[in-house]
């Protein structure tokens, strides 16, 4: 019994998916364009709620720039170049993945440099406490 | 005597982060403001329709007629709008600084009208009734004022209401540097 609740959250949580805020009237007819426009929304950051891609996000803008970006997939740009196209306009902060760059090398490096961390204490501790709890 | 130290790393930790957040608001910056990636630029290829329906289009060739030009984005549904709208006559009037407006995703109607209760500064207008054109620039809201020198070159993005203050301390000093 004390499982159902744990095993509930769980389930919400594995089928709750990112709501789109595509409208039907943005969707390309070619499916497959339509999915790389997908896929390249949900790496541009919405400006004005910053928090969210343009896939999901409500906002006019967004919206704009959804419909931006199925333009060019339609004008035969490649997906590296549509994303050059925003960011030339809004600059970095417009991608969800910051670029590497010496700015941001810092950043990327963290989790490694953590991981890094852990594991220099982790084996310092193995090493010279053999005897504690033992 | 290590463990001690040890135990403070934590307290080390919030104390650093606290340091780190609040700095930027002490410093008065706000984070939601983006620097914008279109500074040192030459302004985009444009040709608007004017708001005014006497008006004759508004486009890139207009921002090289002077040594300065201030490119400012409206609507007649932003309320902060009205707001700026005195602090732009004044930097028109007084100071004879050329200010064209880019009236940004609005009703045309509501526009002409909004033109005529707030003022209009504006040496002339566009109609970007698509929002393309300010994509282009880089706009993500409005209000947004921009300097353009007379190379037709970004100097400068205020995003927010422009305040009498914001001119002096800032778009001023950029206008007698060059």
């Amino acid at each position: 019994m004390k499982y159902v609740l744990p095993f509930l959250l769980l389930l919400f949580i594995s089928i709750a998916n990112p709501a789109a805020a595509v409208l039907p009237d943005e969707i390309m007819s070619d499916p497959a364009l339509e999915q790389r426009a997908r896929a390249i929304s949900r790496q541009l950051r919405c400006l004005v709620c910053q928090g969210e891609d343009i896939d999901e996000s409500a906002a006019g803008l967004a919206r704009d720039l959804r419909l931006l970006v199925r333009e060019r997939l339609r004008a035969g740009d490649g997906d590296a170049e549509v994303l050059a196209f925003i960011q030339a306009r809004y600059g970095d902060y417009v991608l969800m993945k910051p670029p590497v760059k010496p700015a941001t090398y810092l950043l990327w490096s963290t989790p490694a440099l953590v991981l890094l961390g852990g594991l220099l204490i982790l084996f310092r501790r193995l090493r010279f406490k053999p005897a504690e709890g033992g | 005597m290590k463990r001690h130290i040890l135990a403070l790393l934590p307290l080390l930790f919030f104390i650093v982060l606290v340091a780190l957040f609040t700095a930027p608001l002490l410093r008065g910056t706000d984070p939601s403001r983006i620097e914008s990636a279109m500074i040192g630029k030459p302004a985009p290829d444009f040709v608007l329709p004017g708001v005014l329906e006497h008006e004759r289009p508004f486009e890139r060739a207009d921002l090289l007629r002077q040594d300065f030009a201030l490119v400012n984005f409206f609507a007649s549904w932003c309320v902060p709008c009205q707001a700026e709208q005195p602090v732009l006559t004044r930097i028109s009037d007084e100071e004879g600084i050329v200010i064209y407006g880019v009236n940004y995703k609005d009703n045309r109607d509501d526009a002409v009208k909004w033109l005529k209760q707030h003022g209009n500064p504006f040496t002339a207008t566009g109609y970007d009734n698509a929002g393309r054109v300010s994509i282009d620039w880089g706009v993500y809201g409005v209000p947004e004022t921009y300097v353009v020198n007379r190379g037709g070159m970004i100097l400068y993005r205020h995003v927010g209401p422009l305040t009498w203050q914001d001119y002096n301390a800032v778009i001023k000093p950029l206008l007698r540097k060059g």
